[in-house]
């Protein structure tokens, strides 16, 4: 399994695809970088740990602060820990790219949902809530009964009812990438993803849909474009070869849209 | 936030920028519509009042409505829509609001919107 990312999330906006409109959601990649690993021998599993966006480290608690410092590194915003199969570990400090995901794969998204306050029935619940007339009076949004009489005589653990809603993590699974940015780091989804404009959401394959073959492994690097043009110019194995020749028929087509 | 980069990049990769012409409400306009049924490729034309514009950037759309059969008939297109082939100029309307939804509630003479009369081109030319 390959590393998932932190991205950051742009705002909604569309393009244009055989002259449909499709809403899509635009990610940056603001620095994700690899800034620890977890390793089976002493933590009992294998995963990357992940950082993004930067912090001064004048505003980093100590602890946290002396960790960054003996990596030389700078202190991510938002630090989050990826599952990855032990030959899919990364090197500390490396950097992910947006050609860590390729276009019309699926990727599942993960973020924090913008918070709601205390929701009544009708908002938290899609419930239908009671009459505008036939003596209704005052309570026009309310649930009905919450249960049964005497019997059981109280009421069951889990009902619906108003109360919190939103800002949990929530997952959506199955969206597209329409297209990515090396350059500007953007990673363009096709339709919503959880959470406020500015907020940091996890992305990763999708587990219910399979990963393309272009997609590389152990994952989409920055700088890892030039080392691949480095290496068709010394005529390297033809393995290291394929990648290289999916990544370049997109590069025209980038071009191409940027006029 | 760079959205407004994004959006800025894909009004830049539209195919033909120079199709649309600067137009107003209260402009008649012919709006040309490529429309694919199965093999065939065919333009169509869809001609009235534009009522409104809304939206900026790539995300700009406007509204012609027009009475078709006795019936009014209002169409929202999407301004960078590929699938507009053209925009065309019929006529210019002189105004006095941005969104003309006036006209919904009006028909026939009541209905009617004067010419815009360029007395002076230069100054008329403007945006």
């Amino acid at each position: 399994m390959r590393s998932g990312v932190i991205v950051k999330k742009l705002g909604m906006s569309q393009i244009y695809r055989d002259g449909a409109q499709i809403p899509v959601t635009v990610l940056k990649m603001d620095s994700c970088r690899v800034v620890g690993a977890r390793a089976p021998e002493k933590d009992g599993y294998s995963a990357v740990v992940l950082g993004a966006g930067r912090r001064k480290p004048k505003n980093v608690a100590k602890p946290q602060r002396s960790v960054y410092e003996a990596k030389s590194m700078t202190p991510p915003r938002i630090v989050a820990e990826f599952r990855v199969d032990q030959e899919a570990m990364l090197e500390e400090g490396a950097e992910f790219s947006a050609a860590h995901f390729v276009v019309g794969q699926h990727v599942d998204a993960v973020g924090q949902s913008i918070g709601k306050g205390f929701a009544g029935v009708m908002k938290r619940h899609n419930f239908a809530g009671l009459r505008a007339s036939h003596g209704v009076s005052v309570n026009h949004r309310s649930q009905g009964s919450t249960g049964q009489c005497q019997d059981p005589g109280r009421v069951f653990k889990g009902k619906k009812m108003a109360g919190h809603m939103g800002a949990a993590r929530v997952t959506v699974q199955n969206l597209e990438i329409c297209d990515i940015n090396e350059e500007k780091g953007w990673v363009v989804v096709k339709g919503a993803v959880p959470g406020s404009k500015g907020g940091w959401v996890f992305l990763r394959d999708a587990v219910k849909k399979p990963l393309p073959k272009e997609a590389p492994m152990p994952a989409g690097l920055v700088g890892m474009k030039q080392e691949k043009e480095a290496a068709q110019e010394t005529q390297e194995p033809q393995q290291a070869q394929e990648p290289q020749e999916t990544q370049e028929s997109e590069e025209p087509k980038e071009q191409g849209e940027k006029k | 936030m760079s959205l407004h980069d994004f959006e800025e990049a894909q009004l830049a990769a539209r195919e033909k920028p120079s199709a649309l012409p600067d137009f107003a409400p209260g402009d008649t306009v012919e709006v040309r519509l490529n429309i694919v049924e199965g093999e065939r490729k065919r333009v169509q034309a869809f001609e009235g009042v534009c009522i409104a514009r809304s939206g900026r950037g790539i995300r700009a759309s406007f509204t012609v409505r027009k009475i078709s059969h006795g019936e009014g008939v209002e169409r929202v297109f999407p301004l960078h829509s590929p699938t507009i082939a053209g925009i065309k100029i019929l006529r210019r309307g002189r105004v006095r609001r941005a969104k003309l939804y006036y006209l919904r509630a009006l028909r026939g003479r009541a209905a009617r919107i004067k010419e815009k009369q360029e007395t002076r081109p230069q100054s008329g030319k403007k945006k």
